[in-house]
């Protein structure tokens, strides 16, 4: 095809790279998006700026100045050792903890084609909690050794893995297509399912456990960076790292996925075996923030709303949705520490910020649904 | 369009959702270069034979055929080069505009490197100037009129640059003047360009007036087909559509054109003696 209508007033091709502007470099092209461009870069510099302050505040007041030296190479000994040791682990934790849910959160609700769904909805967050507290209330009161440090997130990253398995399986069935698969509508249906019975298993333990254990496990269960170190927050990091890497390679078949199961199989995209890819790299990064920390709600689910809405794209954007996650986890916990008469857990925090946020999302669904 | 016309069929296919039955071992070799339309009564299978074509839906038996060789064996990338479709009611994320759309079209031609070509916006350009939306590129589509919609939507099938062209109920929603556009694109395709076009139409008298080949299905089972001047009399439609009505010539096509009777209003027996 190569002729161009001339009767149309508007030149297609001056339309078309005024919305589409191009990059090409030899073989490679993309679409160059400077605003949308420049408002990641932006975010992320408000993540790092959240990033050094969580690390500055505190019992002691680190000025903002010491932390970018120490950060950058500078600073003695004793003020090294305060910033690298004892403060950053917790603020590498929240922001890494926070991308990893809100990447989580994004890529569930793209595949999904649901605004509310997410590692929390689907039970995931669950599952991994029914891992840790299992340890937490059967390891009969270890406070030391490698059940204590490590057996709590190594069982909540199993747990959370196992839910989604089953809830894949349970929901693997022969799809309106006549294909074998799982079905989005499906798969969030039996995730709301499963999670009802896990919190139930939760509570059972709980009131087995004694009294010591269930108060360990009800502090792990509401997310805490209280307890965060380096060794916690390393898992995390790679697995982060691995995570966006898968997405950022899928998001131009995310994109066609937006677009519902009929025009993507129509656009050539094997959607069963990207969405098992896509949902896998999801709950991986799920789990693992929630072994860090515990489960900290609502940024999954928070976080790829308000990016959407901050930088108006169509679908939940990747990296933005996931430094919005950073950004709010660092946000809860510095408000946690300053502006709280008493530190709450991380988890506390967002949770009550997201379920206003929850409650808002809900409603401006509804008026459009009523609207249209 | 300089490459040799591919052909699509269906190869004595049974379709159905979950235990339903609709089409019950069905064949039918698609015209390759013209435009042919499915009619029938509703729930007769017609949508459904389209998706199997479109492998939106498997065949329990038998298979679809593109070129001898059965689709759900082929690479999808490859078919999805081949075939595009229009589904009847697709979906698009809030926000999404008239550009990005269509551009999606181009996604069985890219890679993750090659994600936006000079050959990819010639052709979205192309496709936004057939379907006369160029000066919509940069609005979203929900801020879009219905017919401009599904010129968005065909755009972006355009795009694609198949040689074969699904078309589920593209005049849906559409009021007549803005079904005529669609359906004058349509024609358009395959005559300058040698596309074959294939699609589901409700409204019979369009259906005759811009098929050159019509497949007429009853019970998931095709009953006629052929040009439409052939196909379409008084009989079929009383038979296949329980229709009463007088098939007259088009004073402005010379095609054939339904006249419904129904029961009231009618000046006399036979409809049409005025």
């Amino acid at each position: 095809m190569s002729t161009l209508e001339t009767d149309k007033p508007t030149d297609a091709g001056a339309a078309l790279r005024k919305v589409r502007p191009a990059l090409r470099i030899g073989p490679v092209s993309l679409v160059w998006r400077p605003v949308l461009f420049g408002a990641v870069l932006a975010l992320a510099a408000l993540v790092f700026a959240l990033f050094c302050l969580d690390i500055a505040v505190g019992e002691t007041h680190i000025p903002l100045r010491r932390v970018l030296d120490v950060l950058g190479g500078g600073g003695t000994r004793s003020q090294r050792f305060i910033i690298i040791e004892s403060r950053l682990p917790r603020a590498l934790t929240a922001v890494v903890v926070g991308a990893a849910l809100g990447l989580s959160g994004a890529l569930m609700q793209s595949i999904l084609h649901n605004p509310l769904a997410g590692p929390d909805v689907l039970g995931i967050t669950t599952g991994a909690s029914v891992g840790a507290v299992a340890v937490l209330v059967g390891s009969g009161g270890a406070t030391t050794g490698l059940i204590a440090t490590l057996g709590a997130p190594l069982a909540a990253l199993t747990g959370g893995l196992l839910t989604a398995v089953v809830i894949y399986l349970l929901a693997w069935g022969r799809g309106r297509a006549g294909e074998r698969g799982v079905t989005g509508f499906r798969l969030v249906l039996i995730g709301i399912g499963v999670n009802a019975v896990l919190l139930s298993v939760i509570s059972w333990l709980l009131t087995r456990a004694s009294l010591t254990d269930a108060a360990r496990a009800q502090l792990w269960l509401t997310g805490s960076l209280n307890a965060a170190d380096m060794a916690r927050v390393a898992p995390a990091v790679v697995a982060l790292a691995l995570v966006t890497v898968v997405a950022l390679v899928s998001a131009r078949t995310l994109a066609a996925l937006r677009l519902g199961e009929e025009s993507t199989r129509v656009l050539g995209v094997r959607i069963q075996a990207q969405q098992a890819l896509l949902i896998g790299a999801a709950v991986v990064a799920a789990s693992v923030a929630t072994a860090a920390v515990g489960p900290v709600g609502f940024v999954a689910l928070a976080a790829p709303q308000i990016a959407r809405m901050a930088l108006r794209t169509p679908g939940e954007p990747l990296l933005a949705s996931a430094l919005t996650g950073a950004g709010l986890v660092a946000a809860a916990d510095i408000i946690s520490r300053t502006l709280l008469p008493v530190e709450l857990p991380v988890g506390i925090v967002t949770a009550a910020l997201g379920g206003p946020f929850l409650l808002y999302l809900l409603v401006r669904m509804n008026r459009k649904a009523t609207l249209s | 369009m300089t490459s040799p016309a591919h052909r699509l069929a269906a190869d004595s296919v049974s379709l159905g959702y979950g235990e339903r039955v609709i089409v019950d071992e069905l064949s039918l070799d698609i015209a390759p270069g013209v435009v042919t339309t499915v009619i029938g009564p509703n729930g007769c299978g017609k949508s459904t034979l389209l998706k199997s074509l479109g492998r939106l839906l498997r065949p329990r038996e038998g298979q679809v055929v593109l070129d001898g060789k059965a689709i759900s064996s082929m690479k999808t990338k490859d078919v999805a080069r081949v075939i595009g479709m229009l589904p009847q009611t697709p979906v698009a994320p809030e926000g999404l505009t008239v550009a990005d759309l269509v551009a999606r079209g181009r996604h069985p031609h890219q890679s993750w490197l090659r994600q936006w070509s000079a050959d990819d916006e010639t052709e979205v350009a192309a496709a936004l100037a057939q379907t006369g939306i160029a000066d919509l590129a940069e609005r979203t589509l929900d801020e879009l009129s219905g017919g401009q919609r599904q010129r968005a939507w065909i755009s972006m099938a355009l795009a694609q640059g198949t040689d074969i062209l699904l078309l589920d109920e593209p005049t849906t929603y559409l009021d007549l003047a803005h079904s005529l556009e669609v359906l004058d694109l349509v024609d358009r395709l395959h005559a300058e360009f040698g596309r074959t076009v294939v699609m589901v139409l409700h409204d019979l008298n369009l259906a005759i007036r811009y098929s050159d080949e019509l497949v007429v299905m009853s019970a998931g089972r095709i009953v006629a087909r052929g040009k439409p001047a052939d196909v379409v009399t008084a009989e079929l439609l009383a038979e296949v559509f329980g229709l009463d009505a007088t098939v007259l010539t088009d004073p402005v096509s010379g095609r054939p054109m339904i006249v419904p009777i129904g029961t009231r209003h009618v000046h006399g027996a036979d409809g049409y003696d005025e």
